[in-house]
């Protein structure tokens, strides 16, 4: 029972060729994605005037909206391509890069930067050793419900790329790493570095330059509290400054 | 040479390179892609550790006893041993470290059930654990990183192993998928932790990066590969045209019964024919049992080869706090809500208890050379029990990092000459021609589907000799093909083809050694089962498989199991004093 389905890729041999896009038609099941509809070209990668081409090229691993490799705009929004399911799509469906993020190849992009971004927020606890240090300390459950929602971003980059101020003039360093403070600084064990992750907040391309056009929770797979988070941690930053001037 | 080379960046990989760069060698850490896209992050269920925070009396020495038992005798004993002791300052590590784990209401870690033991031994994230496990070692890894200690490479590909004229290993090489550089990295050791293999059974509940291909590369080297044909195929996955996507055991552990239909009525085969541990049976007799009844019965819902899986008499709100994640994954892929209507799954493949040899320090037979995580072999005999696995990883990561330390502090290697690297990668290069010249008529991607078909149907859960070897000549065929195989793409630049088709020609490798090691294994075990051998067969068969290749197929050799603390009993799950052994 497979069906018919109509793609336009936009594609790119390399980062500095200029870009085409390409159609395909393939055969998919009905309850396919659009993953399973790049696997069938790969099967036949032939385009939809008949002509060989190479097979478009990709990212993905978990396939099931998980790890984040799989982002990119779905005629012209950013999600998943893993969880985007192709009887919910108007066709033709449109597959573009990811556009805040240099590409590679087709609709493979470089999210490098957002893994820079999270060395700037030092989002992690700063440990002792991996030894054996007995128990870490008590947490309530409603500290764990709310920082496990923070925990589930994937690095995917669809709150990059729906976020206005993030762009080639800003140095803004974008929300999902900002939530990662905000998380972070919640921890027991977090605390030692919050001054650090509060400097790196107020510093340059830090929060205050978010427009809280709330685009980025929006957009999220992982439906983190983005907006929550960015508020709050403005909310500290604003209170560290405060103290930091009375205390001059 | 005071530098670590690790490849792959899993829960395993990160625990290696954090170990090492504590101790203050440096680390070069290689993998597919960025360390959080890695497989590990798909793990939902949970991690064993007695942590007995619920007074049931449990214990190392139980959890011990559960995952022997478990694994049908087949692990040896000593590493099992000193991971479950080691478990649940584990647990606690990576509390310390800002795992979210789920809380009782003073504040401890919560626990749960899966399946294989009567006890609460789980600590669990909602159903993502193995997301948060991993992004807390990729963070830690990250701080290194900082710090000057650990470089990444993300995006290379491991090729082969730099051994020098003894047979040691000195480094890896590696090309980059997206430049396609080639290039040698010396080391004064490697450790190994690319995952498991199951791309070889097409659609697997696993993800794109378990190709295997860095196992099977290795082999080709004179690496052991041991236990190939244990193969877990879990119980409880959704059907998908890409993917089997998996309902974890946690949907079990916390109530989810499994039924069919028969007479018209709900028949809940697991908790009339297992009475002690019902749903909760470990994997392979879970499997078997809906196998019996949807192939042998013809009850499958709607006809169909499926079984429910059903939360729909559970409380939504206490659900949704302890499993949103896989609730999140059946209600996006089916449009249905499981707490309203009882989910719909089939067994897939799962998981390779089998994997590179290593000895209890998590070495190769390549001195120099180790392994840790799903690709090597020790820790899960014929059967893995849920929630293992990533304990493995874990544990298996940190016994790695540090025994390479050792080696690299004990400095009898030196220097490694450039002529050696060199030589090593002229020979990868010269193998990427070869591929990049091949333009005939068959395409990898197909040839891989049939593969896929071919192991899935007949060498997972119930196997036949007969099918067994139809599958051996079918797999010769393959690689008869494989050598016609045309890439469609001659692009430098990020060739997926290349990568995809390289990788291929590892799964029919490893595809071979695990249907050879299925086709001489005359009795049934753990995961292994065979109508025309039903019984366990410990006087001829307890023993560990090892296959060690050959251009004209694997040659297969055995070695005696670690039973030091546990002697072999009958395994059922029937009743509490059978799995006891009274
Ligand atoms: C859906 C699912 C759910 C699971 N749930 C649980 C659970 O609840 N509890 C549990 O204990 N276990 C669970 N498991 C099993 C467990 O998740 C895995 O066995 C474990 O995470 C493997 O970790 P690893 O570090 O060995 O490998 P992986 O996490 O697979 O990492 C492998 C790494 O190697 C890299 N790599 C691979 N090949 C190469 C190469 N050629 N060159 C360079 N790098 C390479 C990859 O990029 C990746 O970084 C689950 C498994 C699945 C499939
Ligand atoms: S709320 Fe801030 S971070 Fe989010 S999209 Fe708007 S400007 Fe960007
Ligand atoms: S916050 Fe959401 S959208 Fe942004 S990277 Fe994380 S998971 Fe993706
Ligand atoms: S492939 Fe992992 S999120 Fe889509």
């Amino acid at each position: 029972m497979a069906e018919t389905v109509t793609l336009r890729v936009k594609r790119r041999s390399a980062p500095d060729s200029r870009a085409c896009w390409e159609e395909f038609r393939v055969r998919v099941p009905p309850t396919a994605n659009v993953v399973a509809a790049l696997k069938e070209i790969r099967k036949t990668p032939v385009n939809a005037a008949g002509r060989p081409t190479p097979p478009v090229v990709w990212d993905c691993s978990c396939l099931e909206g998980v790890c984040g490799a799989c982002a990119m705009l779905i005629n012209g929004k950013a999600r998943l391509a893993c969880t985007a399911l192709l009887k919910d799509l108007a066709q033709p469906v449109r597959l573009e890069p990811l556009s805040k993020f240099p590409v590679v190849r087709d609709l493979m992009v470089d999210r490098t930067a957002l893994f820079e971004g999270l060395k700037r927020a030092k989002a992690w606890i700063e440990l002792d050793g991996t030894h054996d240090l007995g128990p870490g300390p008590r947490v309530q459950q409603s500290l764990q419900a709310w920082t496990y929602e923070l925990s589930r971003c994937n690095s995917c980059g669809c709150c990059m790329e729906a976020c206005p101020q993030v762009n080639g003039r800003s140095a803004f360093i974008g929300p999902a790493p900002l939530a990662q403070i905000t998380r972070f600084n919640a921890h027991p064990l977090g605390e030692s570095l919050r001054a650090e992750r509060l400097e790196a907040a107020r510093g340059p391309g830090g929060v205050h330059e978010c427009g809280k056009a709330q685009n980025c929770e929006k957009v999220c797979p992982k439906r983190l509290p983005l907006v929550w988070a960015i508020a709050e941690l403005n909310r500290q930053a604003v209170a560290y400054s405060i103290r930091q001037w009375l205390s001059r | 040479m005071r530098r670590l080379v690790v490849v792959g960046g899993g829960l395993a990989g990160l625990m290696a390179a954090l170990k090492a760069a504590e101790a203050g060698v440096a680390v070069d850490l290689l993998a597919l892609g960025p360390c959080k896209r890695s497989h590990s992050a798909a793990a939902q269920g949970g991690i064993n550790a007695a942590l007995d925070t619920l007074g049931e009396g449990d214990s190392p020495e139980r959890h011990f006893d559960d995952t022997i038992y478990g694994g049908d005798f087949l692990a040896d004993q000593t590493p099992v041993r000193r991971m479950c002791e080691a478990a649940p300052a584990i647990i606690h590590l990576f509390d310390r470290m800002g795992v979210p784990f789920n809380r009782t209401p003073e504040g401890l870690i919560a626990l749960r059930r899966l399946g294989g033991t009567r006890f609460h031994r789980v600590a669990f994230v909602g159903a993502t654990t193995g997301q948060q496990l991993l992004y807390a070692a990729d963070e830690q890894v990250r701080r290194f990183e900082v710090a000057g200690l650990v470089k990444r490479y993300e995006g290379w590909e491991f090729l082969s192993a730099i051994l020098d004229g003894s047979g040691r290993c000195r480094g890896v090489v590696a090309q980059e998928l997206k430049s396609m550089e080639i290039r040698a990295f010396p080391a004064g050791a490697v450790v190994i932790a690319t995952g498991g293999p199951g791309l070889i059974f097409g659609r697997t509940t696993n993800s794109e990066h378990n190709n295997g291909f860095a196992a099977a590369a290795l082999h080709r080297q004179g690496v052991k590969y041991a236990n190939g044909e244990f193969i877990q195929v879990h119980p409880t996955a959704i059907p998908g045209a890409d993917k089997h996507r998996l309902i974890s055991e946690s949907a079990r552990g916390e109530g989810g019964r499994v039924w069919t239909l028969r007479d018209g009525k709900p028949w809940y085969f697991l908790e009339e024919w297992y009475p002690a541990y019902g749903n909760l049976v470990p994997r392979d007799i879970a499997t078997r049992a809906i196998f019996k009844v949807c192939v042998e019965m013809g009850l499958g819902v709607d006809g169909e080869n499926a079984v429910y899986l059903d939360m729909s008499h559970m409380d939504p709100a206490e659900v949704r706090r302890r499993l949103e994640g896989i609730l999140e994954i059946y209600q996006v892929f089916t449009g249905r809500d499981p707490c309203r209507v009882p989910m719909k799954i089939f067994p897939a493949v799962h998981y390779s208890m089998g994997g590179l040899w290593v000895d209890f320090d998590q070495m190769t037979n390549v001195p120099g050379l180790f392994a840790a995580g799903e690709c090597e072999h020790q820790y899960h005999g014929a059967n893995r029990l849920g929630g293992n696995g990533m304990l493995s990883a874990i544990f298996g990561g940190m016994v790695a990092g540090e025994a390479a330390v050792r080696l690299i502090n004990a400095g009898e290697a030196g220097p490694v000459p450039s002529s050696l690297l060199e030589a090593e990668a002229r020979r990868e290069e010269e193998k990427v021609q070869a591929l990049m010249r091949l333009d005939g008529p068959e395409n990898p991607y197909r040839l891989h589907e049939e593969l896929g078909e071919w192991m899935n149907d007949n060498v997972t859960v119930v196997r036949y000799n007969h099918q067994l070897k139809r599958t051996l000549e079918k797999i010769a065929e393959l690689k008869d093909r494989f050598s016609r195989v045309g890439l469609h793409d001659t692009g430098l630049w990020s060739n997926q083809a290349l990568s995809f088709t390289r990788q291929l020609g590892g799964m029919l490798d490893l595809a071979e050694v695990i249907t050879v090691g299925a086709l001489l294994r005359d009795e049934s075990r753990g995961a292994h089962y065979k109508p025309e051998f039903p019984e366990r067969d410990d006087a001829n068969w307890l023993k560990t498989t090892i296959a060690t290749y050959h251009p004209d197929g694997p040659r297969v050799t055995y070695e005696p199991v670690d039973l030091q603390f546990i002697k072999p009993r009958v395994r059922r799950y029937d009743t509490e004093e059978a799995t006891r052994g009274g």
